[in-house]
């Protein structure tokens, strides 16, 4: 099992026909994902990439039976893009865009909290149930099928963890980037209480940030509900106050969301934390007591596999 | 994006908000005639940068006189301001604000900004007006009064009564900041601002509420919707690499140590910024090329990092996703190349296309010392740097 996505997930692109949308479905196509509809305003009864295109998101689920939005929209129209998946009925959308404005992610997170859509994202690549289904912008070939959940606000971060999870020959359940934005649908939490309900996750990887508080909040949880055991890092060490690190979200401001306040709510909740980026695999490795040896050779063995695939 | 106290005045008085009567000044002699116009038997000379706690830093003056206010004007135009949120190196006075005095009763706090723990608009307001409200946060929660905006719903005339009377304003004062309170909501909403500030807004003598400061932030996603807005932006506040890193869309913030990194995702660069310092030195940058650069970025980027004079080495840390590593050699090699640097690079490389990458990187007949993961790429920038001071 994984979380979420999986064999059955039958997606609808958003924005299909769009230069960035081409790229990652024909990708998402070359993993095994299966992608039903595409939507783009204009262009209903068209193909491409041998997907039929709808112009409503309503017309493409009621034809294709599609259960999960990926939205490759830009960010000024996002938002209404969320919106009109929701409004479909859609149980998951994935937003990739980075720059949604924040008050059009008010709106948004207004209409999610009266649907029964879950929304992941934006600024976030997306989710992959290694082997299953790949519904983002990922490497597909880094990942290897396994019982790890990994969640993290970062994306190639998580791209780093995955890599060294592999590397040590440690397969993952599911992998979720919750996005780097202030505003976004599913938190750290969501993803926890899920990978803690997942008979096939057996440890999690918490990747967090400076900024907000939403690892403190999962911290809480998992003290309280998580018997698994989780590996957790905070990127921004050494980020200075007042200044956004790249991600909307990722500021210290008033003192607050600082790394050390974080670490430290992680190491109350009994979390196995993490000071360096580098160490993220050798300690879910000695957590799940494998030997962390040949990390060269596993790494070999991914570059075959994606050879082959080619 | 940051703009001016004076420009965040003329923002609210078009939504009705009370400001007090002023003008922007660049010269000593008009700083005098600004003073004659506005006929007050006193008037402030505010410096105007980007910064809080201009007063403590002597950057807010009364005159009692035209030529006081003039020869305020001439000392602190040029002046070099040091605040606490300046930085040690501080910031040029460069316009100044001239003010009409007023007959201050009481001074309150009062900010909106989007909570993101609910995902809603917060209005927030305080009795202890003028002050540091971040430390009144930390000592006295409890002064601090909060309304959570329900965006269906709006901001309603019974929040502001429930902020009004909670600060203990007389019900003719709370009649007055229904009106004040809403325009200063929407001003919020329809300039897509992150922060709206007003600290203090004061009581006066005579019975009004005025915006005796103002501090407005926008929300850098939503400038495009607002082209009059981006106008406002003073370049000569921002750090001159940043903004020309901002040129080419990348991400830069400038930082004080001696590695700089080039990394693509903002996770991902800081925590490159961290494992330097946890190897043992301190990055000159944050840098984020993000996930569609192109050779031509991958440049200019080399060359905004090269140009702080503090840099001793060069650690790229690109895990390929979209990126892809061919591509980022390329452009590393064209950088070096053209720009013809001496500072030693290290390159740590994964991800999509690295045998590539790698085989781009060892053809090129350059001196580029080649990393097996974040950790071992940090050491070696590390040494590289120690070993060039």
């Amino acid at each position: 099992m994984s979380i979420l996505v999986d064999k059955t997930t039958r997606v609808l692109v958003q924005g299909l026909t769009g230069r960035e949308g081409s790229f990652h479905a024909q990708q998402m196509i070359d993993y095994g994902t299966k992608i039903v509809a595409g939507v783009t305003p204009g262009k209903g009864g068209t193909n491409h990439l041998g997907v039929p295109i709808f112009d409503t998101v309503a017309k493409a689920v009621q034809e294709t039976g599609a259960n999960a939005a990926m939205a490759f929209v830009p960010p000024p129209f996002a938002a209404d893009a969320i919106l009109e998946a929701v409004d479909a009925g859609l149980p998951l959308v994935i937003c990739i865009a980075e720059g949604i404005p924040v008050l059009d992610m008010v709106r948004v997170a207004a209409t999610l909290k009266n649907s029964k859509t879950r929304l992941i994202g934006p600024n976030c690549p997306g989710i992959i149930s290694p082997g299953k289904c790949k519904l983002g912008i990922m490497p597909g070939f880094i990942h290897k099928q396994g019982h790890v959940g990994v969640v993290s606000r970062s994306g190639t971060l998580t791209y780093e963890a995955v890599g060294q999870l592999t590397g040590l020959g440690i397969g993952q359940s599911t992998c979720i980037g919750i996005g780097g934005d202030p505003i976004i649908g599913t938190s750290f939490l969501d993803a926890i209480r899920m990978f803690n309900d997942d008979p096939e996750t057996h440890a999690i990887v918490l990747i967090g940030e400076i900024g907000g508080n939403a690892e403190e909040t999962a911290a809480e949880f998992i003290k309280k509900h998580v018997k698994k055991p989780v590996a957790g890092f905070i990127a921004g060490q050494t980020a200075p106050p007042g200044r956004r690190m790249g991600h909307a979200g990722a500021i210290i401001s008033g003192g607050q969301g600082t790394a050390k306040e974080k670490y430290a709510a992680l190491r109350a909740a009994g979390i196995h934390t993490v000071e360096s980026p580098a160490e993220i695999g050798q300690t879910i490795a000695r957590i799940l007591g494998k030997p962390k040896s040949k990390p060269k050779a596993a790494a070999k063995e991914s570059t075959a596999r994606r050879s082959k695939k080619r | 994006m940051k703009i001016h106290e004076y420009q965040a005045k003329a923002i609210l008085a078009k939504f009705g908000v009370p400001v007090p009567r002023g003008e922007v000044v660049f010269k000593k002699d008009e700083a005098r005639a600004a003073a004659q116009r506005l006929g007050t038997s006193v008037v402030v000379v505010k410096a105007q940068v980007h910064a809080g706690g201009r007063g403590k830093a002597g950057g807010v003056k009364i005159a009692k006189s035209a030529d006081e206010a003039a020869a305020l004007a001439e000392r602190m135009l040029g002046m070099k301001l040091v605040t606490p949120q300046t930085g040690a190196e501080g910031r040029i006075v460069r316009r100044l604000l001239i003010e009409e005095g007023l007959d201050i009763k009481r001074e309150l706090y009062l900010s909106v900004l989007v909570d993101r723990a609910v995902a809603a608009p917060v209005f927030m307001a305080s009795a202890a007006g003028g002050m540091e409200i971040e430390e009144v946060a930390k000592d006295r929660p409890e002064a601090i009064l909060r309304e959570t905006i329900r965006p269906a719903e709006g901001f309603q005339a019974y929040h502001v009564r429930k902020l009004a009377f909670g600060l203990g304003l007389s019900s003719e004062l709370v009649g007055v900041a229904v009106p004040f309170l809403q325009s200063l909501y929407r001003a919020f909403l329809e300039t897509d601002a992150s922060l709206l500030e007003i600290n203090p807004c004061v009581v006066t003598g005579d019975g009004r509420l005025v915006a005796l400061d103002a501090k407005v932030n926008f929300d850098d996603s939503a400038l495009y919707r607002h082209p009059e807005l981006r106008e406002l932006r003073d370049l000569d506040e921002e750090t001159p690499l940043e903004v020309e890193a901002s040129k080419y869309k990348l991400n830069y913030i400038k930082l004080d140590g001696t590695i700089a990194c080039m990394v693509n995702g903002a996770g991902l660069a800081m925590a490159t910024m961290d494992i330097i310092k946890l190897s043992g030195g301190s990055p000159a940058n944050f840098l984020d090329v993000g996930g569609d650069a192109s050779e031509e970025r991958v440049k200019n980027a080399f060359r905004i990092l090269l140009s702080d004079p503090n840099v001793k080495a060069v650690f790229i840390n690109v895990f390929g996703g979209i990126l892809r590593c061919d591509m980022l050699a390329s452009g590393i090699v064209g950088a070096a190349k053209e720009l013809k640097f001496k500072t030693p690079v290290v390159v740590r490389m994964e991800g999509t296309n690295v045998k590539q990458g790698q085989e781009i990187l060892q053809n090129s007949g350059l001196n580029f010392t080649v990393a097996d993961g974040m950790k071992d790429g940090a050491e070696k920038a590390v040494a590289l740097a120690g070993a060039a001071r």
